[in-house]
């Protein structure tokens, strides 16, 4: 298994009652509430704790793209991603994921994820989304062009990676007479592409088609909801006509190690459910603008809106796999056994969430790393 | 006044009116919630026009047709179903988005149109100052807090909230708000390119407007008076977004004294 040290860099300097207060720390909150000083701290920080990650042994560090949150302070993971590329010499890159509808020209992703991959000599991996439903709220694109937009543009940065240039490029969307890359992408065809998901068939559907199968990174969703959405991907695979790798599938999900069972509860409870009750929580109309997702996907929102909307202690996120927490032991156990029941290749451990700090941050890698990491590593 | 449902087909798509009542065609363009039922301003115009009130492509009814992408395609498309259905010397009247329709298809072409009510339409935006405060964003606002701006009496809000939601009114809500959505989410409720060609509408208009509008503030009115000199200016006390509704009476007889002047 491929072990990737994910990363949201959250604003962990928030007023908690201010994100409460506000019902949401997205769109709405104001920015006074963030401070630049501590923020210059936090940057830091973070970055410094991705770089540990390639010193501790992972194969991969991975940042993403939020805007105008206290969830996650990447509104560019170019900017984190570059900083990455120079600071670390072995480890791979992952950008999980560049928004392609949010932006005005997808050829800048082609160009900024290509700079990257140059430079880091060939250590990129790519990453699509959409962007989440907020950011249709700041970015002011229109949702219900979502799909169409994210389609259009992953075509034509494929095609802008791998075709010789210039050619002229005629969508729907974006329209451009010379379409010829400087630079070119590193590795050959191009980058590996990952499609971090919240679940969804048509994403299921379009990740598997036998000319991508790309890798599907189910995110931050209870275990019964991982297992059900990438053993949807390989039955996918299998309809398509060919039989799924492991590499195809990931799960990315908070992790904290302790000593103890005990102590890593008791060292993880407030920041999870900071995060979790704070950070991630806005309301339906902010998470699922119109188009974002099928009118029936989002009236099975509704339907479990009391469920999805409340608070979850960490007590209940153990009890569904939101969260995975305990002794090096526990967590081994834990992830061996869902490796067996699930087969995905690649593991994305989040060992900073919500408000939690530096040196809980460091002993949780460590541990995690050190005791956890090298048994994870070698199941195949 | 009984209105009939009726079906037509109008660049491809399958439309769905009701039309009843004798007289003077008068089109009414609904708004961003539709017109699901005959409100009783309907069975009132109905005594003394003969009244088309159609779903717009994407609501209601009708069907949403692939080519449906913003409010000039639905502007077009009206052009089309004022032809399709022969009808001449239209009293056109819009609410809200249709109100916004209203004005983008006279600004295209008022061959078939006589006169235009606007009622407290979207469309356009007043620049910040003084004139008012931002629209309501509809699209973060929740359904039910939606009902609550519509009306500046909270007791025909509580009235339509109590009545509970169906699988049918909650499809069909949904069906709206995605149209609503590709129309009019960005630029937000309004067309950056109507206020220089609002001077082409060349047939009689009439603003009505709600004082207590809490979802279009009533500044709008008057910079739509300001882009449109001759049009009538009618602001009513006591009402919000929905004249037609919260002050039924008064807006049927101003509808009948502006368009039988």
């Amino acid at each position: 298994m491929q072990i990737v040290l994910f990363h949201l860099m959250p604003y962990a300097a928030l007023d908690l009652n201010e994100g409460r207060k506000n019902a949401t720390v997205w769109v709405t909150l104001p920015n006074r509430n963030f401070d630049p000083q501590r923020g210059h701290q936090l940057y830091n920080r973070y970055l410094d704790e991705l770089e540990y990650g390639e010193e501790l042994g992972f194969d991969v560090v991975a940042v993403n793209e939020h805007h105008q949150t206290a969830y996650g302070l990447m509104p560019s993971p170019i900017v984190t991603a570059s900083a990455l590329a120079r600071k670390t010499k072995r480890v791979k890159i992952a950008i999980l994921g560049s928004a392609l509808p949010l932006r005005s020209h997808p050829l800048t992703v082609a160009e900024e994820h290509a700079m990257i991959d140059v430079i880091s000599g060939g250590r990129l991996i790519s990453g699509f989304v959409r962007g989440i439903g907020a950011e249709y709220h700041t970015f002011g694109v229109n949702p219900t062009f979502s799909h169409d937009r994210f389609h259009e543009a992953h075509d034509l940065i494929v095609r802008a990676w791998t075709e010789p240039g210039p050619f002229s490029f005629q969508g729907h969307h974006y329209r451009v007479r010379y379409v010829n890359l400087w630079p070119r992408p590193y590795q050959k065809p191009h980058p590996p592409i990952w499609i971090p998901s919240q679940g969804s068939k048509e994403t299921i559907d379009w990740a598997s088609h036998p000319e991508r199968r790309y890798t599907y990174l189910q995110t931050f969703s209870p275990v019964k909801v991982v297992q059900r959405y990438l053993k949807s991907y390989r039955d996918t695979c299998a309809g398509h006509g060919y039989e799924c790798e492991d590499r195809q599938l990931g799960w990315a999900v908070p992790v904290y190690v302790g000593d103890t069972d005990e102590s890593a509860r008791g060292e993880a409870k407030a920041h999870f459910e900071a995060f979790r009750n704070v950070y991630v929580r806005m309301p339906l109309e902010m998470l699922l603008p119109p188009g974002y997702t099928s009118r029936e996907s989002l009236k099975n929102v509704m339907k479990a809106k009391a469920q999805m909307f409340g608070d979850v202690t960490l007590e209940q996120a153990l009890e569904l796999g939101l969260f995975v927490c305990g002794s090096a032991q526990t967590v081994t156990e834990a992830f061996s056994q869902h490796w067996s029941d699930m087969r995905f290749g690649n593991l994305l451990v989040m060992c900073q969430f919500g408000t939690l700090p530096a040196d809980l941050t460091r002993a949780n890698m460590e541990r995690f790393a050190r005791g956890v990491m090298p048994r994870l590593k070698a199941l195949n | 006044m009984a209105f009939t449902d009726r079906f037509i087909d109008v660049a491809g798509c399958r439309t769905h009116y009701r039309r009843g009542g004798k007289g003077a065609p008068l089109v009414f363009l609904h708004g961003a919630g539709g017109m699901p039922i005959v409100l009783p301003f309907m069975e009132k115009l109905a005594q003394r026009f003969d009244v088309i009130v159609p779903d717009h492509p994407g609501y209601g009814q009708s069907d949403e047709p692939e080519w449906l992408e913003n409010i000039h395609d639905v502007a077009y498309f009206y052009l089309d179903f004022l032809a399709a259905l022969e009808l001449d010397a239209v009293v056109l009247v819009g609410n809200s988005m249709g109100g916004w329709m209203a004005m983008e298809i006279a600004v295209r072409n008022t061959s078939r149109i006589a006169s235009l009510v606007l009622v407290s339409p979207a469309g356009i935006r007043v620049e910040g100052g003084a004139s008012g405060a931002e629209p309501a964003d509809i699209f973060l606002l929740s359904p039910e807090d939606t009902v609550r701006l519509l009306f500046h009496d909270p007791k025909l809000a509580e009235e339509r909230l109590s009545v509970p939601p169906t699988a049918e009114s909650i499809d069909l809500g949904l069906k709206n708000r995605h149209t609503t959505a590709r129309l009019a989410w960005e630029p937000r409720l309004h067309d950056p390119m109507l206020p220089k060609w609002l001077h082409r509408i060349d047939v009689p208009v009439s603003i009505v407007w709600g004082a207590q509008d809490q979802l279009l503030p009533v500044g709008m009115a008057h910079e739509i008076k300001r882009l449109v000199p001759e049009a009538e200016l009618n602001i009513l006390e006591r009402c919000g977004h929905l004249p037609h509704v919260e002050k039924m009476e008064e807006f049927c007889a101003l509808v009948e004294r502006f368009a039988c002047r």
